[in-house]
């Protein structure tokens, strides 16, 4: 089963997704954020990480740019998740290597729709 | 059943060729409901009254309207997309060395994310077809659809259903909440109002017709009658693509199936046919 880490400050929005993810048979794994997301990453690299941009201690910018740089870092796919909907957020984040991107609110359908696009599904 | 039910489905299934089923009257009211408060009309019956003696010929539009499904997004069912980039389109483009034209139909493109879609791959695969004119007319029964799709503007979910981000932002611009499709392929695409049902042969031929989730909402008669016409507006080495749900069934005599993967259906018209069809 692959695993996705699911980064994201808010509990709600974790749970939202997590169910979501389950529900297409993932296995999720929850961090709060970036900092937390990197230790987790540094465990065990989950195949896919679902990120929150805006958290306290480290950003999802911030986080996509040092996971980036880890070993096997490279290795998994980043599909933001946030509340950060201008064009010019996206291309930053595409930029830096991140492997797709949704607008929240998002539902099931955007998830199965992203995840399809990244190869998951 | 209900007799404003039974007068109402005559009347689409005769504009349309739609065929509603005898158990969508719940269906028929929640979407006509709005028009019968926009037009001071009281019930279904007096809607169909209406509608029977032409008083208004924008009211029978507005039904057609709210009763076709619009359901549509980007890149829809995947397979039929990357078949016309990877096969049909070089296929064609061999055949086509003379003429350096190819023709595309959407003929049932609702709001427009189907011919958009196709627009994208083409803008995509653009540096293979310098030189070349590629045609897509997009047509639709609903005139409501038809406006959407030709503004080309998408709410945030709906460019996220089937929308990479990449083409995303390759494509379109933002409007605030909202996505437009850029002005280049917006300006690809001939949008013209059309019914399946009326004289379809003084448009064409094509090459490529794109007809996906349409006849299942036709009887067996109106599905073997649109496609006896689509036969004879494509190219005898075209191609007429169908919904995942679609086969051309029994009107085999104009298609055979040109691949046999269960989620779509690609059927191509028999060459030896071509003179049988073209006379007929």
């Amino acid at each position: 089963m692959k695993q996705v880490l699911v980064v994201d400050d808010s509990a709600v929005i974790r749970k939202v997704a997590r169910r979501i993810l389950e529900g297409l048979n993932f296995h999720t794994l929850e961090a709060e954020d970036g900092k937390k997301a990197l230790v987790a990453c540094e465990k065990a690299m989950p195949d896919v990480i679902l990120l929150d941009w805006n958290m306290p201690e480290m950003n999802g910018f911030e986080f996509l740019c040092e996971l980036r740089k880890m070993p096997h870092g490279a290795e998994p796919k980043v599909v933001f998740c946030t509340t950060e909907n201008e064009v010019g957020y996206i291309s930053r984040a595409m930029g830096a290597g991140a492997d797709e991107y949704i607008m929240k609110p998002f539902d099931q359908q955007i998830v199965r729709s992203k995840f399809e696009e990244i190869g998951f599904l | 059943m209900n007799m404003a039910f039974a007068r109402l489905r005559r009347l689409l299934a005769s504009a349309t060729g739609i065929s509603l089923d005898a158990d969508k009257l719940y269906l028929a009211e929640s979407r006509l409901v709005p028009i019968m408060r926009a037009n001071g009309v009281v019930d279904l019956a007096e809607l169909v009254r209406q509608i029977e003696k032409r008083e208004d010929e924008k009211l029978l539009q507005a039904v057609i309207d709210a009763m076709t499904t619009n359901e549509t997004f980007f890149f829809r069912d995947r397979t039929p997309f990357e078949q016309f980039r990877r096969d049909i389109l070089p296929e064609l483009m061999a055949k086509r060395q003379d003429k350096r034209r190819i023709s595309i139909w959407c003929a049932a493109c609702s709001t427009g994310q189907e011919p958009y879609s196709l627009a994208m791959l083409l803008d995509e695969e653009s540096s293979k077809l310098k030189e070349w004119t590629v045609d897509i007319l997009a047509t639709d029964l609903s005139e409501t659809a038809l406006d959407a799709a030709r503004r080309g503007i998408y709410s945030q979910f709906e460019v996220q259903r089937g929308l990479s981000t990449s083409r995303l932002l390759r494509h379109f611009e933002q409007h605030g909440d909202n996505w437009q499709v850029s002005e280049r392929l917006r300006s690809r695409i001939l949008f013209r109002h059309l019914n399946l049902l009326s004289n379809i042969g003084k448009i064409g031929p094509f090459d490529i017709v794109f007809c996906r989730n349409v006849l299942l909402y036709f009887d067996p008669a109106i599905k073997r009658d649109v496609l006896s016409r689509l036969s004879k507006v494509i190219a005898g080495d075209g191609y007429l693509i169908l919904g995942a749900a679609e086969t051309a069934g029994d009107a085999n005599q104009h298609f055979i199936a040109a691949s046999s993967d269960f989620s779509w259906r690609l059927q191509r018209r028999q060459p030896s046919l071509q003179l049988v069809a073209a006379g007929a």
